[in-house]
């Protein structure tokens, strides 16, 4: 159980960031692509070394990187959009690993891997895990400062000759790098949860990019300490558990956040000065 | 401490421009003085915009070249078009006019104090000083405009490419941003403003570039904007009508 925590919290400290970034660019739906793309590179690794962390994240990795840098190029370089070109390779992605999944495997451990197993971390999972939230943290710090120009004014940072394109491409590696350091514990299908819906709750408390970071960290960690409580008390999957508390969360700011959420629209407001 | 780069010269020799091999400027030949004040008018589809993205580099000549001397692309100061801009994303007013040090700072410098203190003297000097915690996204169209210009001023360029930087604001607005491009020509800065305003070009601007997916004339105002161009050009072949008032626009085939 504490490994489980521990290795949660680094994820919510790693995931959550790029989370918010994925919602700012509008890719929350590509980060759902995503976690399909690093199917079959998982079922790989599962198929040649069995329930083994470090083959099935290498085989995650590699499959996701080949999948996000295919659609990117796809996208930038031909008629094709990028959701459409995503959509084309998460699908072909999706099929493929779960017939090869199957090909060895029984349904339960095609539910390990569609879903996870948080409180069967072993030391090795965690490493891994730890391993992945620390590169993705110091990479997000590294290409900040190009991501946030490519978000907002691409035109200005391709007009100062920016490293633009290779902001996005270590951004999707970033985006790919915790989705295998989720899945372990979440599951393939559902690591993204833990990027997504922590950034969704935090726009609606903050209007500022450090502080929408900073919340969404808060309710990614608060999400998996509840989620694993239910979990371990109740015998309940551990990824749809942490994902469930953390739509919770998410509903709850819908509601009630001071950020554009439905109650505040509805209350009447005095303007400011200026 | 590093000198300031002087205004350059822009050597513009038979250049034709376009995207993905369809042309947008046809063979334009010419020189911007340094120090100079040019406005470059014509109609929607003329090339006006594609013309500002030649020389910042966006867009490589199909054919000839644009030499922009002493400067590199890193340096030149390039407000585009609103459009491009996610005003959605939550950053703050003092924020985006910082990304103006990128030319100096590049991704990883570190912002000094001094740095923080142009960003705030910048921001004074476009009007908008109280707003530097505000948020895009709260804006209207005329001050993120102005947000625009503040990022130009802390940039510092000697030079400065303006695309329609009047377009869709009020004209007070119009009158103060009218007044820094003023003062950057003062300052020896050479400066190219794409407009659609020709009576704000015929007043304010020293030289013109009247343009038509071709130059039609290109000199001072008093040469380039006068009457008899605009009745022998008054329907450029390439694109809409030209008058002396100003310039309508017919449907452009050509993206810009």
């Amino acid at each position: 159980m504490r490994r489980a925590l521990a290795g949660c919290i680094a994820l919510s400290l790693s995931a959550a960031p790029v989370g918010v970034f994925m919602m700012l660019r509008r890719m929350s739906l590509m980060g759902d692509a995503m976690a399909h793309a690093i199917l079959p590179g998982v079922a790989i690794g599962f198929l040649l070394f069995g329930l083994e962390i470090l083959p099935m994240s290498i085989g995650g990795m590699l499959a996701g990187l080949l999948v996000a840098v295919s659609a990117g190029l796809v996208a930038r370089g031909t008629a094709l959009k990028e959701d459409a070109s995503l959509a084309a390779f998460y699908l072909i992605s999706l099929s493929l690993g779960v017939l090869i999944v199957s090909l060895k495997g029984s349904s339960v451990d095609l539910m390990h891997v569609l879903f996870g197993s948080v409180l069967a971390l072993d030391d090795e999972a965690l490493i891994v895990v730890g391993a992945a939230a620390t590169i993705s943290i110091a990479g997000l710090s590294l290409i900040l400062r190009p991501l946030v120009a490519e978000c907002v004014d691409p035109g200005f940072l391709s007009a100062m000759h920016g490293p633009g394109t290779t902001a996005y491409l270590v951004f999707l590696m970033l985006v790919v790098l915790n989705l295998v350091a989720g899945f372990q514990a979440l599951g393939t299908l559902l690591a993204v949860g833990i990027m997504v819906l922590p950034a969704a709750a935090a726009r609606f408390w903050m209007r500022r990019l450090f502080g929408m970071i900073g919340v969404a960290v808060l309710v990614a960690i608060v999400s998996c300490v509840l989620g694993l409580l239910v979990s371990y008390h109740l015998r309940l999957a551990s990824g749809p558990s942490i994902t469930l508390v953390a739509g919770g969360l998410y509903l709850v700011s819908l509601v009630v956040g001071p950020v554009g959420g439905v109650l505040w629209q509805l209350l009447p407001h005095r303007h400011r000065a200026a | 401490m590093v000198s300031k780069p002087s205004a350059p010269r822009i050597a513009i020799s038979n250049v034709t421009l376009g995207y993905e091999g369809h042309p947008a400027v046809h063979h334009l030949d010419g020189a911007v003085a340094p120090g100079s004040m040019t406005a470059v008018v014509g109609p929607n589809g003329s090339g006006k915009s594609t013309l500002l993205k030649g020389i910042v580099g966006l867009l490589k000549p199909i054919e000839g070249h644009i030499d922009v001397e002493g400067l590199g692309h890193r340096e030149i100061s390039y407000l585009p078009q609103q459009a491009s801009i996610d005003r959605s994303f939550p950053i703050s007013v003092a924020e985006m006019a910082s990304l103006g040090l990128w030319s100096r700072r590049g991704a990883f410098g570190g912002v000094s104090v001094s740095d923080r203190e142009h960003v705030a003297r910048a921001i004074s000097a476009v009007g908008l000083r109280g707003f530097e915690d505000r948020t895009l996204d709260t804006l209207s169209g005329g001050q993120l405009q102005r947000v625009l210009f503040a990022r130009v001023l802390v940039q510092d360029s000697p030079l400065i490419l303006l695309d329609e930087p009047f377009n869709a604001i009020d004209a007070n607005t119009a009158a103060d941003l009218m007044g820094v491009i003023e003062r950057w020509h003062r300052e020896k800065r050479t400066i190219i403003a794409v407009m659609h305003d020709l009576e704000l070009a015929k007043e304010r601007f020293p030289h013109a570039l009247l343009l038509a997916r071709e130059a039609i004339a290109w000199g001072t105002r008093k040469t380039s904007l006068r009457r008899p161009i605009f009745s022998k050009h008054a329907r450029c072949p390439n694109a809409g009508m030209i008058t002396h008032r100003g310039v309508n626009a017919k449907p452009a085939d050509v993206p810009l």
